[in-house]
């Protein structure tokens, strides 16, 4: 009864929040709109038991890729009415593909359906073990028969994020505003100020 | 599984990375000063690695002792054997880096730390033995060389080829990633040893296209036509040692993963892949040799060149036969010192203020400015020809050699008659230099680096290594026989 009542709370939210990705007004809106549907459909992954899934979700969805498009939204000076703006009139276009699509869907599983198209027989045996957590068999899987592939994918990432660097970080900054901070801190008074004691009637030589 | 072997048999591997690591935090912290001792370290790296291999390559190690990590990488000979020519090209590049880059003041750690990363993704490709470890090798040594392609991001035409690289480099990734989807999904396995079962009963539908596509991803690598368009924007636009880089190791290692495909993956039906890498064979050599003709500027030449050379690589290739893979380590042998001494001499063409110059017309006269660099090129243009008593001949002859043994005679003939096409622009060069009127461009001094590499190469493609083919084509058996052997 709760999964069951769980499964519609965060269905209903996946959708409408996903309705809202699309009509919200504000684009910084529709991405935490994005961020909603995102959790709610890890909800949905813990409820059949793939709680792997519903992590990654979170983690890669959630904490890379939609604030890897706030901030593509807020950093660059995109004019969505403009953007907007060649929406009707490219509407037939976009409708003419989807509806292309979406016969191409029907027939695809209309044939499978049918019988046409054989996919043979799935030799592994895809069933979750009863009583393991699929999070732990992965972790297993990756660092044992994987091992290798798994550090070097590491590797992958690490250079990827060095070509980063190297080609848009520039050491000289400009002499401008460039503080010293030990300088500033090893300033004493003595060297600063002067204490003088004027005669009465006579200037101050600086 | 038994780790202890498995980590004993990537010991090359694993000093690329570690000492990679090591210098990339030294580099951080060292800034640019760092840039001499890490450029030295990583080519010290890159020996120590070298040395590491060379025994497995001596005594043509093969076999299911070779596997690591349960099949997915094989550390045997033909591994070995491009690794060695792979270790010595990216050393090359390193060594004549720095004179080239100070000159812009634009040498930093970096350079060496990206040039050992992509040697450590080379050597995974050449060790590939299971898809995944194929793309991850791929990628590893993709995603460097597109940094290091546009490492002057000042300077427009480096940005320029980074950025074409990068695009194309994607597309192909995408194209072989599908093919190799096509091919997991149809033989159930990533595994070469699997596929192979997999396919021996004859291909079906769907692992044909996974195999068409799988080479058509490759042959972007190896930049063979028609994948071809990308190499004279890069090779030109790259900084020249990266040019000189991407000439030589990455392209020994595409063909070397390509054999491990063609011939480990899916060489029992080798009739289904032939007839693609014979068109492709074919193809670059012709386009290779007529799009070299009209060049102005001699990095576009050479890299016309390298897509006339692949050609002849691939019609060892298309002779999937022992003798065939054989040939193709030889003549990728020949081909790395050929690359090499080549750019070195076009990293020699400075003019009085030290600026780099490109254009064929500024190596005018130069037999009479510069004798012995004038030489030396000659030597290493006829040889690029297949002319008698130099190496490139050898290499060629072997190539042919195979495909002969293989029946394929009308391959051999139109390849033959092709490469005399090829002769031309390399003997125009030779005409340029020794017979047109003393241009007087070329002046500033080079270094001894460029001239120790400029010998070595050299050397390695003169007549005198006659003396070393007996040993080599030994060692080159074995190392196919080893391919065999896996497959």
């Amino acid at each position: 009864m709760i999964h069951t009542l769980a499964f519609y709370l965060f269905a209903v939210l996946v959708l409408a929040s996903g309705a809202m990705v699309v009509l919200a007004r504000n684009p910084v809106h529709s991405v935490l709109w994005l961020i909603l549907a995102f959790f709610n459909a890890a909800g949905l992954m813990i409820l059949v038991g793939a709680e792997f899934i519903a992590m990654l979700l979170v983690i890669v969805y959630v904490g890379a890729v939609a604030v890897l498009f706030l901030f593509v939204v807020m950093m660059l000076n995109i004019d969505f009415a403009e953007l907007r703006a060649g929406f009707i009139k490219n509407a037939p276009l976009g409708a003419a593909i989807a509806l292309i699509l979406l016969v191409e869907l029907v027939l695809g599983v209309g044939a499978y359906r049918a019988g046409v198209v054989e996919l043979g027989e799935p030799l592994g045996n895809a069933a979750p073990l009863a009583g393991e957590s699929n999070v732990e068999n992965i972790g297993a899987i990756l660092y044992s028969q994987y091992l290798f592939l798994f550090e070097m994918a590491g590797v992958i990432l690490l250079v990827s994020m060095i070509g980063a660097i190297v080609l848009t970080h520039r050491d000289q900054r400009a002499a401008r505003g460039h503080q010293n901070i030990s300088k500033q801190v090893a300033r004493r008074p003595e060297d600063a100020t002067e204490l003088k004691k004027p005669e009465v009637g006579q200037g101050v030589e600086l | 599984m038994d780790f202890a072997t498995s980590f004993g048999l990537i010991i090359p591997e694993m000093i690329l990375s570690v000492s990679g690591l090591i210098l990339l935090l030294i580099a951080a912290w060292g800034g640019r000063e760092s840039s001499q001792p890490v450029s030295i370290a990583s080519c010290i790296a890159l020996g120590a690695a070298f040395f590491l291999v060379a025994p497995s390559v001596c005594a043509g190690a093969s076999g299911p002792d070779t596997l690591a990590f349960g099949g997915q990488f094989r550390a045997d000979a033909f591994a070995g054997m491009a690794k060695l020519m792979i270790y010595a090209a990216a050393g090359a590049a390193l060594v004549v880096a720095p004179a080239y880059f100070d000159r812009l003041k634009a040498m930093r750690p970096e350079f060496a730390v990206l040039v050992l990363f992509a040697t450590l993704g080379m050597s995974i490709m050449v060790s590939a033995a299971d898809l995944l470890t194929l793309y991850i090798g791929l990628e590893m040594n993709s995603l460097a060389a597109y940094v290091l392609a546009a490492y002057l991001r000042d300077d427009d035409r480096s940005a320029e080829a980074g950025l074409k690289y990068f695009v194309l480099g994607a597309l192909a990734s995408g194209i072989l990633l599908f093919g190799m989807s096509l091919t997991y999904g149809f033989t159930g396995t990533t595994s070469f040893e699997g596929i192979r079962m997999a396919t021996a009963d004859g291909l079906n539908g769907g692992m044909l296209f996974g195999v068409i596509f799988m080479l058509a991803g490759l042959a972007f690598k190896i930049s063979a036509v028609p994948f071809h368009m990308w190499t004279p924007d890069v090779y030109e636009g790259a900084p020249t040692p990266v040019t000189m880089f991407f000439a030589s190791a990455p392209k020994v290692a595409a063909i070397a993963l390509t054999a491990r495909v063609a011939l480990e993956a899916f060489g029992t039906q080798a009739e289904a892949w032939q007839q693609v890498v014979i068109f492709a064979a074919l193809a670059s050599i012709v386009v290779g040799a007529l799009g070299a003709i009209g060049q102005k500027n001699i990095k576009r030449l050479l890299a016309y060149s390298s897509i006339n050379n692949v050609g002849f690589i691939l019609v060892g290739l298309a002779a999937a036969n022992v003798s065939g893979a054989s040939a193709m380590l030889i003549y990728l042998a020949f081909y790395v010192a050929m690359t090499v001494g080549s750019f070195v001499v076009v990293l020699m063409m400075r003019d009085e203020n030290g600026e780099p110059v490109e254009g064929i017309g500024d190596l005018a006269g130069l037999s009479t400015t510069r004798p012995l660099m004038a030489w030396c090129l000659l030597a290493i243009m006829f040889s690029l020809a297949g002319i008698p008593p130099l190496m490139g001949f050898y290499g060629k002859w072997m190539v042919f050699q195979a495909a002969v043994e293989a029946d394929l005679l009308a391959l051999a003939a139109i390849g033959i008659g092709a490469s005399v096409i090829g002769a031309f622009y390399y003997i125009k060069i030779v005409k340029v230099m020794f017979f047109d009127e003393p241009a007087d461009v070329v002046k500033a001094k080079a270094g001894w680096e460029h001239w120790t590499l400029l010998a070595i190469s050299t050397l390695f493609i003169s007549p005198i290594a006659f003396l070393i083919t007996g040993w080599l084509g030994s060692l080159a058996d074995m190392a196919a026989a080893a391919l065999f052997f896996a497959a």
